[in-house]
């Protein structure tokens, strides 16, 4: 296992790494070198989401409105309106929270083509505890009509997913961290699509779907599960929670018949919500649960400590994994025996 | 330039017009936000008809100015404006509030041709209406965009913060205009959460103000060239109006912020608008 790894890499400075979190403040850069109609905009936080890239690059299609969120969205929704394809970063908490509204009403009731790069989401920005975390953001998003809402595994689908947001006309929500994040990905080639899941281990006795800072982990798991528990563990990737992938879900619902989904997010109305509401609608039933943080307010510390503590990383799935697989699902009518 | 004599005849019939237009579409519709409608009929008409440019056979036109209704809940009076100057024809208002219709109380810019913003929550206008002036600045074309306030929802802080940001940019090819009616759904502004005073907020905030009677189309005309002249400094237009202006019986009444009219009634407050103009 890597933990020791992964906490280095985020308590101690990891010029490779922030490398890594840098990538999609140069996609964007490349892209509007090709692109004049887009314009970054943030709320004094140009620095910390990495968008201040492309203020290098273009002065002039960047606006740092200061600490003003409202006035943040409503003037990308404006522009958006008029021509341009603004690119808007902030802090998670406060896209999804302080500016829902806006992000609602101007941009998603106009079907603007406004992308939203929301950072410092779930638990990455640990020690500053819940006024800055943000795990409600996925479930707020997925309820706005003509949204789209992607959670990259890393920073090198970041680079995808924000490629894929400019190609696509209307609004999206891309949900990341810190960007210290360790990456799953080596390379951006392996087929990003917007509402298409990745699988990336194949398996047959359980299905962890994961998304976010939990593909890698999941992966890990899976790995560590097949040597040491001779436990047959498929992974998919869902990067985009909406639309969510009801051909991939169904398809490893009958596959497995045993789903764990993984993700930075409070269990109500995230990742995993989304995936029992295919499971339930589809009729298909199977063993089924949820890791997530579990409907209260996060706790205060180091982000990997965090996961630890919320079973989001590899050693809390390998448990997850096991607790599931002791339990019995099967197609018959004696319910006592099953989850 | 000053108003000649027949433009400003042409005006206020156009206004009356309007305001008898309204009174239908009240009707129509069951009941809508009558009063502040009617105190910003003489603000829009002389926009639409004087001094913005836009083209009713092609509403995307990229430079054409812009005009957004921050007090979204008033769309009962730009919606017959809009049908007026031919972006879509009257008698679809017939449907106003009615199930399905591309016309409810606040209007929907993705299903009421010509408009400009979706609108209604309040407080959202002048942030759509920077990000529309900012656009122009990035694009390099020189329209204006036009933002109508109400006073009540002078209230809001993302107002403020647009009026910041604003001025921090220096933007003045945003006009936002205040409709200063002094009323809101509870009562009086001053006395549900007071604004004053307003002019030296603006001002505090980076911008020039002109403060004028806002039923005056010789100083709407004015305040309105002048905001279009502006270099450096933004400038923000205080109408003072009264709302239900127009309409004897409902004039400075804070019972008409919204209210319902029987085929009586439109027959009274026709009668007024006649007399009045």
């Amino acid at each position: 296992m890597s933990k020791e790894i992964l906490g280095t890499t985020w308590t101690v400075y990891d010029a490779d790494t922030l490398t890594q979190a840098e990538i999609y403040g140069k996609v964007l850069t490349d892209l509007g070198k090709s692109n004049p109609n887009i314009v970054a905009l943030t709320a004094d936080l140009a620095k910390s989401t990495k968008i201040g890239k492309f203020q290098d690059e273009f002065p002039e299609r960047f606006f740092n409105v200061g600490i003003a969120e409202q006035n943040l969205f409503g003037v990308a929704a404006g522009m958006a309106k008029s021509g341009l394809l603004p690119v808007v970063s902030t802090m998670a908490a406060f896209a999804s929270m302080r500016a829902a509204e806006q992000v609602r009403t101007d941009i998603c009731y106009q079907n603007l083509n406004v992308k939203i790069i929301a950072t410092h989401a779930g638990l990455s920005f640990g020690s500053a505890g819940s006024t800055h975390h943000c795990t409600e953001d996925l479930s707020i998003m997925r309820a706005f009509p003509n949204m789209t809402v992607i959670v990259p595994a890393d920073g090198i689908e970041t680079a995808n997913a924000v490629r894929a947001a400019i190609e696509y006309d209307g609004p999206v929500y891309i949900r990341i961290g810190r960007g210290f994040e360790p990456t799953y990905y080596e390379n951006e080639d392996y087929g990003f699509e917007i509402g298409k899941a990745v699988k990336l281990r194949e398996g047959t006795d359980i299905t962890i779907i994961a998304t976010g800072i939990g593909v890698l982990q999941a992966a890990e798991a899976a790995d560590f599960l097949k040597e040491n528990d001779d436990i047959s563990v498929e992974v998919i990737n869902m990067h985009t929670i909406k639309p969510i992938d009801r051909e991939a879900i169904i398809a490893a619902v009958k596959n497995s018949r045993r789903i764990l989904t993984i993700e930075e997010h409070n269990t109500f109305g995230g990742l995993g919500s989304a995936v029992a509401e295919v499971i339930v609608e589809s009729g298909v039933s199977c063993a089924f649960e949820k890791v997530g943080i579990p409907d209260e307010f996060s706790i205060v510390g180091y982000p990997e400590d965090l996961y630890s503590h919320y079973k989001l990383d590899a050693n809390g799935i390998i448990d997850k994994v096991r607790e599931l697989m002791g339990k019995d699902f099967e197609e018959d009518d004696n319910w006592d025996d099953e989850v | 330039m000053p108003l000649s004599d027949s433009e400003l005849k042409s005006l206020k019939e156009k206004a009356a017009k309007l305001r008898n237009d309204i009174v239908d579409v009240t009707f129509w519709a069951g009941g809508a936000h009558i009063g502040g409608a009617m105190s910003m009929v003489d603000i829009i008409t002389i926009l639409y008809n004087k001094f913005m440019k836009f083209d009713s056979s092609n509403p995307d036109l990229e430079d054409r100015d812009r005009f957004v209704l921050s007090k979204g809940h008033t769309g009962v009076g730009l919606a017959p404006l809009l049908a007026e100057k031919g972006f879509f024809d009257k008698e679809t208002l017939k449907t106003f509030n009615q199930f399905n219709s591309p016309f409810g109380m606040h209007l929907d810019s993705l299903k009421v041709r010509g408009l400009d913003a979706s609108t209604g929550s309040l407080g959202h206008g002048m942030p759509i209406s920077l990000g529309m002036a900012l656009a122009a600045r990035v694009k390099g074309l020189n329209y204006k965009t036009y933002c109508l306030i109400g006073d009540g929802e002078m209230n809001e802080g993302s107002n403020w913060e647009a009026i910041m940001a604003a001025a921090h940019y220096k933007v003045t090819s945003l006009i936002p205009i205040v409709d200063f009616n002094k009323r809101m759904i509870d009562g009086e502004v001053k006395d549900i959460m007071s604004i004053d005073p307003l002019a030296d907020k603006w001002k505090a905030f980076g911008f020039d103000v002109i403060e004028i009677n806002g039923h005056d189309f010789n100083q709407l005309n004015d305040a309105i060239e002048k905001a279009n002249a502006a270099v450096d400094r933004p400038v923000v237009i205080i109408a003072n109006t009264i709302k239900g202006k127009g309409i004897d019986f409902m004039e400075d009444q804070t019972k008409w912020h919204y209210g319902s009219i029987d085929s009586t009634v439109v027959e009274k407050a026709k009668a007024s608008i006649a007399a009045n103009s």
